[in-house]
This record gives C-alpha cells, structure tokens and sequence, in this order.
C-alpha cells in the first residue's frame, strides 16, 4: 500500500516537469541559460577531445570545472547525444541550439530525474511514524515525497539553470537514506560517487567522516555514550577506505597517470571570483556587504570619508569579479574558510562525543550544509537547496524541526526569485511558490496538530509579500529603476539572509539543546 | 486538511497548469499571412479600439472582414476592446477571465450542487479544472472559451440554487458571448418552461415565465443596444455570427457529416439549401427526446443530462461544426464527472483527443499528452471510477434488457474493458500521427481516422447519456440513494 502511494507521488510529480520541459524547450528558442551552453559545450568537449586535453581546454569560456567522474559521465551521455544532432558534440559550435539539442539536454534531466524519485521512495521508507491510522494525505511518508519531489526551489532550478542537480541531490537523498536505514557502506559509496560528480558537496564532507568514523568504525559505545576505544574495528575502517579510494581512483585516477592533477584542482577550485555571487546569496556576507555599504554612504554624507577614495566598483553591478570593501576589513577566501569551519566545528563535534544514530548525522549534515552557505566563498542561491531537501527529512518527524524548515524553506525559496526575471516567469513562480508554501504550512500543521510558528516568524514571512510587491511592481515604477537598479535585489537578498541566519541559529540550538539532554541523561 | 487550503492548492495547481501550457507556441505562430487564434484576437482588439461602433461588422477600407472579421457577439467585441486599453501580456487577460468566471463557477458548482463527502468534492474540483481540452483551447490554441463556459455554469449553478432570473441571465450574458453557447440553450429554456409549467400557469408559473421573459429580453437587448438603431446593423452582426454560406463542414470534424463523408460524398451529392435542411432536421430530431424528457421532470440531474445530450446532438448533427465545439458538450459532461465517473472521463478524453489534428497543427503536442496522461490519471484515480463500474452505478438497465439474449455478461466488466481498449487505441492513434507519415494517396489519412474513431465514441455516448436521461422515471422514486459515497 505505501508503495503505491510512494508511486502515485512520483508519477504525480513527472507532469510538471514534463509541461515545464515541454513549455522550456520552445520558450528556450528565444532566451536561455548559460547552463545550457555550458552543459553542451562539456557533451563536445569529452566526446570529441582526448582525455588529457579535457582540463585543459579553454576554447569555451565555460570550461570543465566539475570533477572528472561528472566529465565521464558527460561522456557517456554524448554517445547518446550524437543520434540527436552531431554538430552539437563540435567544440567550436559556440553557443549552438537546435531543437534537437535542446530536446535531449531536456530529457537527459528528465531521465536522471529518476534518480531523485527513486531516491525519494528510499527516503519515505525510512520515515519514522506514529501508530495509529491516518488518511493518506496525513501521512508523514506523503508529506515528506510531496515536499520533495514538488519542491518548489528544485523546480525552478532545474527548470530555469538547467543543471543536473534532480540527480545529483537523488544520490545525496539516496546516501541519506541508505545511512538511515544502516546499510552504511552503500551510503558512503554513494557518497563518495557524489563528491566526484560535484565537489560543492565537500562542504558535508565533515558530516559524513566524523559519523562514519564514529557510529561505524567504532561498533559499541561505552553506557555514558562515550567512545569505546576497544571496539574500534579496523575491517570497517579498511571497507570505507577501499570504498573513497577505488571511486576516487576511478575519477582522478587517469588525470593523475598524466600528471594533469595541478591542472586540475585549478579547473575546480577558481578562487578568482569574487566573495558574492553577482545576486547576493541571502548569507552572512550579504549582511556584512550591507552593513559596509551602509557605513560608506554615511560616512560620506557626514563627510568623515572622502568620495574619492572609496573603491568604484559595484559588488552588485551583475558582474563575477573580485572586490575590496569600503570601511569593513576585506574579506579573503581563507577567512571565508575559517568561519565555515568554526561554525560547523560544534555540530561535528556533537555527533563525536555524543552521536545519536543515523538521525543525529543527518541533523549535523544539514548544519554543516547550512554553515558552508552562511559563509562560504562565492556561494550561489542554489546552494540552499543542499540544507533544504535533507532537513525535509527531519521536519515530518518533529514538531520543532517543521517550524524551523517553514521559515528555511520559505525564506530559501523566496530567495531563489530574482533566478526568474522576465514577465512570463512570474505567474509562474509566484503560483509554484504558493503552492509549494500553502501546502506545506497546512500539511505540517495537520500532521504536528496546532501552530508551529510564533507571531514574530509569521510577520516576517508575511513581509515577504511586501518585499515581492515591492520589487515587482512599485519599484519598476519609481525614478530610481534606472540610476540604482540592484536595488530590489539588494533588498530580497539582505531580508531573506535574516530569515536564512535566524534559521540556521534556532537549527544550532535545536542541536546542542539536543547534546544537553543526552549528557543529562547520562548523569 | 481544511477545505480551503485543499481546494486553494486545486486551484492553484489548475492555475499553474494552465500558465504551464500558454508558454508553450500557440495557433499561428509564426505563420503568416493569416497566423492563427492569437492574431485574430489581436486583430479584434484593434478594430474594436479604433473604429467607431457601426463599423465593427462591416467589410469597409479599414476593416477587411476576410482578415479574421468578427463573428462573435458583441460581448466579445466590448470585451476586445477592454483588453485593447490595456494590451499587456495576453495570456494574462486569460487567466485572469478564468480566475473570476469560470474557476469560482466550478468551486460552487462542486460544493453545493455534488453529493458526497467534501474529499470528494475537492476532488472534483480538481478534476474538473484539469480537463485538457479545455486548458489547451483557451491557453494553446489562444481563445476565451472559459468565459462563455464559465458564464453558462454559473448559470447552471444559480438555477440549481434556485434562482432562476439570475440564472437566465447569466445564460443570456454566455449567449451573447460566443453564439455556440445556442447548443446549451434548448436545455435552459426547457427547464424553465418546465419549471414554470409545475408551478402552474395560471398563477406562479406565469408570473415567474414573465419574469424570466423580461430578463431575457433587456439583457439581449442591453448587449445589443449599440446596434439597435439600425435594423441594417442587426442584419449584418447576425450574418457575420451565422456564416451559411460556409458549407455543411470544414476540415476533418468529428461528427456526422464529416464521417459520412467518407462514404457517400454528401457535399457534392446535396446542394447547399438541401444539406442545410437537411441538418436541422437531423439535430431537431435527435434533440427531441431529451429535451421532451426535461420539459416534463425538470430537475438538476434531468437538465445536467439534457445540456450533454442537446449540445453533443447538435455537435453531431448541426451546420458547419468546428472541432472546438466539442467543448460545449464537454463543459455538461465534466459536471456529471462526480455520478458517472467513467463514462464522463471516457468522453472527455475521446474530446481531447478528437482535437489532436489541432494540436498537432499549433505545436502542442508535449502539452497535449502530459495534461492527458495527468487528467487520466487523476480522475480515474481520486473519483474511483473503476469502483463504480457495476451495472447498477453505470445505469445500465435499459442496456441489459436490450442483451437479455446474454445474460451471463457482466456489462460493467465489458464497458471497462471497453475502456481500456479505447484508451489504448487512442494513445497507438495519437502515436502514429506523430510519428508515422501518411502514404501519398492519403494525406490526410491519420485526421481523419482520429475524427472517425471520435465520432462512433461520441455516437455510442450520445445513445448512453440519451437512454440514461429517458430511462429515468417521471416520479421521483430515487430508491436508496447514497448520500455520502
């Protein structure tokens, strides 16, 4: 019976995106994303070069930066590609759209897609549920597949950047799952295969050594909870080993045999972009840019700073590059790396000393995830997503958990608007994200019976509202459009990163809170 | 859940479905010199907002009535030159139509005039507003068919509520509308002739036939009021919405005519006067039973079957007939979705899919198969229609009578297999339109087994929902009737 209704949601979830496929492969004719280009421009790239010129080549401005397991898996949809259209696997076709090219880039997600779904199936298996009968939309496993597979911010990421980001989160969700219901090697092998495909996700990488390490390796706790050093069991340990070394042979391991290793890490790790994405990520540096520029302009109205000497660029003018701040220290990507670090040291160290299963990891990756976007170096919008799919996990099974996703995912979600900015879009994305929130307030509410948001978080979401009407329709309208047009995305991204920080504090405390009862109860 | 915030997220998810499609290409993109649907609209909203009245319906040097002329009544033309003020993003006035008529029309219709628990009205509703047809028409094809619709609904809706002068004018305001919402107007006039006849016509009855008279009258004549000055103009609008001259079909049809066609050559063989009679007949006659039926037991469910019966008769039978007519007996259909769920969503995908050439034509093909596949899915899923397959729930009993020669036949099982035999046809048909070329002596080889194979589903429903209507008994002895399902 569950499966059924597991199955039900999947094929309810494969109509929108078909239609939003559909409606985006003719829409895509006139406009599309870079991420398009970029994706086919990686299909010709490893289709039709040797493999030792794929890192190096530089004849696209969109080179390869995905690690190399993604690049062979490029490869292996080209073979596919070239029955569509073989122009499209030629290199020099810059920027090359035919209908045949867009349909298969289309249904390559499409059918990667199905990762996710199945990954989603794996993830309500695992959830926990009070006895007692419910009707089916009461269910927690349906809550949690309807706010997965409709999440609103998926949706629209996929739909719009064209990335392969369904499947890639179905190999996280997948992992997760795999972890919750303790079959711990596939998760870590799932893991791994991921951190080759995209090496955003190193950002949990903590979460998933420190777990492993500790709940794994380790196969008994002392009754206090604390390690018991004699129960450290090498085979494990050797297991996981072999598991990160093989998949990270298989990826790397040719580049390496070349020598090509330097060449690289350079490709993936380009620090030459500067501290924000061009659309501020709602995080700490969007706050602190704020508060800069706030500074500055004083500072230059009560004449204590001299106009001259402030740096000319715009952080906000749409451009990717590096910038100084004005009154504030400037910001380097090692600091950038400090501050993730310190804040996700805590969590990590909790599941050390005290983990609590499968669901203690899961809540330390979500802080991890949500850390790395408060105060990584050029963090992108989507990256929200990373802490918003696995905390859906969490928040169908406790009350207080559902109150923080609330805030998080409306908040997140509000956030990823300017993503979509031309007059078609907006009917759109307005009714998915009223769909998306409406249903998920009601459903939640049903299921943890009462209200899980206090008045203070409700104004705030209900001032979301005022912020869309006021970016999409007064400001348009007024003088300063043209002289200071970064202004309603200066102001989405600064109201979202409040709600995006307020989360991810209660999201600490709810965790260390959590480390506190358990030492109690050990005393 | 609430029922608000259930039936919010239906509509919404109607709403989003719809948008979905209108980004999609649509009638006459990019294909001049005549373009299609979109580019007669556009037309429309110009002649309306530049030319004076008088010349609206006249072929003159500014107006070349050859180039998308306005054959629509004069509420579409004050409504075009409504849009013409603020020409924004079209779609837009589409959606916005639907939003006030047409999706609150649904709402009401499925709280208080369906039975059963309020799951199964939110289910309804949700049902109903994913019909495809309809959805690709309006936001496809380009057209404002969900203001007619919605218009003749509210009308059904505030007749079953009881108020029948509101009523007729909702219906008359749907008339002015589009001229095809004549199909529906037998039933409306039946019923409250039928009505009034009960009340008795030496008192109440007369009185509320009055009434209803005047209603009719004033807002005929409210519409019409630019043109009343000169019986000229009156002749001519009248002309322009009622092309005889056109012949008895265009293009491939799913309905009598077209199908007989490909057999006898009617077109040829009669002359234009002779087909004209010749049709009216027809649909006089194939109307007759129902709406006799209506004038003497005009209930809700007797007029909800009249409307399907009176609009697929004359679909089937009338005068230069166009594929997208099938949304008027398709709006009736949807509303019997919650009684007979299966033989409903049986129709109205043989309707959807009668429309494929269509499609086709307008580039909707992605959007076509994902709103049919989900509208299938949907319906047959949340309303149960497998469950309520028996004999007794289909009202089969004239049928059995009929086959008493077979009495071992389970007719609930045959229609379902039936069903499923048609569902399958249709996708296999659907398929090779797309996929396959036809042969050279036969061009238009896959149009025209679509409308054929429509045409004996229509035929086969137009007997089915006729021998329900008549079937049922003069007095209402409704024998255990299920309250909550």
């Amino acid at each position: 019976m569950c499966y059924l209704y597991v199955e039900l949601q999947s094929v309810i979830s494969i109509p929108p995106r078909l239609i939003h496929r559909g409606q985006a492969s003719v829409y895509d004719t006139g406009c599309h994303s870079t991420d398009f280009e970029v994706h086919r421009n990686w299909l010709a790239i490893t289709h039709s070069l040797p493999v030792s010129k794929w890192y190096h080549e530089n004849t696209s401005e969109w080179t390869l930066d995905y690690p190399p397991l993604f690049a062979w898996f490029e490869y292996s949809l080209s073979h596919v590609a070239q029955h569509f259209d073989k122009e499209m696997l030629v290199v020099q076709n810059l920027i090359y759209t035919s209908p045949a090219t867009i349909l298969f880039q289309r249904l390559s997600v499409i059918v990667t897609d199905i990762v996710f779904i199945y990954a989603v199936k794996e993830c309500c298996r695992s959830v926990r549920e009070e006895k007692g009968s419910k009707d089916l939309l009461g269910h927690p496993f349906f809550i949690l597949a309807a706010l997965l597979l409709w999440n609103f911010g998926l949706l629209i990421v996929d739909h719009i950047h064209f990335q392969y980001n369904g499947f890639l989160f179905g190999i996280l969700l997948l992992s997760v799952a795999r972890h919750l219901q303790g079959r711990h090697l596939e998760g870590a092998l799932l893991f791994t295969v991921l951190l080759n495909l995209k090496h955003i996700y190193l950002y949990i990488a903590p979460a998933y050594g420190i777990f492993l390490l500790r709940s794994y390796c380790f196969t008994k706790d002392n009754t206090d909870g604390s390690v018991r050093w004699s129960s450290f069991s090498p085979v494990r340990l050797v297991a996981l080993g072999s598991i990160v070394i093989s998949v990270g042979a298989l990826s790397f391991g040719p580049f390496i045999a070349m020598g090509q290793l330097p060449q690289v890490l350079s490709r993936l790790f380009p620090f030459k972009r500067g501290l924000c994405h061009a659309y501020w990520a709602p995080n700490v540096w969007a706050l602190y840019n704020m508060v800069d520029k706030a500074l500055s302009v004083l500072g230059v109205r009560l004449k204590l700073l001299d106009v001259a000497k402030l740096p000319k660029a715009s952080m906000t003018g749409g451009l990717v590059q590096e910038f100084q701040h004005s009154i504030l220290p400037s910001v380097s990507p090692s600091i950038t790396l400090i501050c993730t670090l310190l804040s996700i040291m805590p969590a990590v160290l909790s599941i050390w000393c005290r983990p609590r299963g499968a669901r203690g990891f899961l809540r330390c990756l979500v802080v991890c995830a949500l850390g790395s976007f408060m105060f990584g170096w050029h963090v992108h919008e989507k990256a929200i997503l990373m802490a918003i799919l696995p905390f859906s996990i969490l928040a169908v099974e406790s009350r207080e958990d559902a109150g923080i996703f609330l805030m998080l995912t409306t908040t997140g979600h509000y956030s990823l608007f300017p993503l979509l900015f031309t007059a078609a879009e907006l009917p759109i994305k307005v009714l998915l994200m009223l769909l998306f929130t409406l249903y998920s307030f009601t459903s939640l509410k049903k299921l943890f019976r009462g209200s899980l948001l206090n008045p203070l978080e409700t104004t705030y979401l209900l001032g979301l509202v005022a912020v869309e009407i006021l970016c999409e329709v007064v400001y348009p309208l007024s003088p300063w459009q043209h002289t200071l047009p970064f202004v309603p995305l200066l102001v989405t991204s600064v109201y979202c990163s409040l709600g995006v920080s307020y989360s991810f504090i209660r999201l600490y405390v709810s965790l260390l809170r959590q480390h506190g009862t358990d030492k109690h109860k050990q005393l | 859940m609430e029922n608000w915030s259930l039936v919010s997220i239906c509509v919404l998810f109607g709403l989003t479905a719809r948008w979905a499609v209108s980004l999609n290409s649509y009638s006459g993109a990019g294909k001049p010199p005549m373009f299609g649907d979109y580019e007669a609209q556009r037309h429309w909203q110009e002649v309306t907002y530049n030319l004076p009245v008088h010349e609206w319906y006249f072929n003159t040097t500014d107006n070349n009535l050859n180039y998308w002329g306005l054959d629509y009544p004069p509420l579409t033309a004050y409504h075009s030159l409504l849009c013409a003020h603020d020409h924004g993003f079209d779609f837009c006035w589409v959606l916005v139509a639907d939003l006030l008529i047409y999706i609150p029309a649904v709402v009401l219709y499925s709280f208080y005039l369906s039975e059963g628990s309020n799951k199964k009205k939110v289910c309804t509703v949700l049902c109903i507003l994913l019909y495809p047809g309809l959805i690709l028409i309006d936001y496809g094809h380009f057209q404002y068919n969900s203001i007619s619709l919605g218009l003749a609904l509210w009308g059904v809706v505030v007749l079953g509520l009881g108020w029948d002068v509101l009523g007729s004018l909702a219906f008359v305001l749907s008339l002015n509308y589009k001229q095809m919402e004549l199909y529906h107007s037998l039933p409306f006039f039946c019923y409250l002739l039928g009505k009034c006849f009960k009340q008795g016509l030496a008192g109440r009855g007369l009185f509320l036939l009055v009434k209803i008279a005047v209603t009719v009258l004033v807002t005929f004549a409210l519409c019409w009021l630019p043109f009343l000055s000169d019986p000229g103009q009156i002749l001519q609008v009248v002309h322009r919405l009622f092309p005889v001259g056109r012949g008895l079909f265009e293009d491939k049809v799913a309905n009598t005519w077209c199908s007989l066609n490909v057999l006898i050559k009617i077109k040829t063989i009669l002359s234009t006067d002779t087909q004209l009679y010749f049709s009216l007949t027809t649909t006089l006659l194939a109307i007759l039973p129902s709406s006799i039926k209506l004038l003497m037991k005009p209930t809700l469910w007797q007029f909800k079957l009249a409307l399907v019966n009176s609009s697929l008769a004359f679909f089937l039978f009338s005068f230069q007939v166009h594929e997208k007519s099938i949304l008027l007996p398709a709006l009736p259909v949807c509303l019997l979705l919650n009684d007979l769920p299966l033989p409903a969503i049986w129709f109205l995908q043989a309707s959807t899919f009668s429309m494929l050439p269509l499609f086709l034509k307008d580039g909707l093909l992605v959007p076509y198969v994902v709103t049919s596949l989900a509208f299938l899915f949907f319906s047959i899923y949340l309303l149960s229609a497998f469950e309520h397959c028996s004999e007794d729930k289909l009202r089969l009993g004239p049928y059995r009578r009929l086959l008493i020669c077979m009495p071992r036949m389970d007719l609930g099982r045959v229609t379902k297999w039936k069903f499923y035999f048609s569902i399958t046809a249709m996708a296999g048909l659907s398929f090779m339109s797309v996929a396959l070329a036809p042969p050279d002596q036969l061009p238009d080889l896959f149009p025209l087994l679509v409308s054929v194979f429509s045409y004996l589903h229509f035929l086969g429903l137009l007997l089915y929902f006729n021998i329900v209507q008549i079937a049922e008994p003069l007095q209402s002895v409704r024998k255990n009737q299920k309250k909550s399902n």
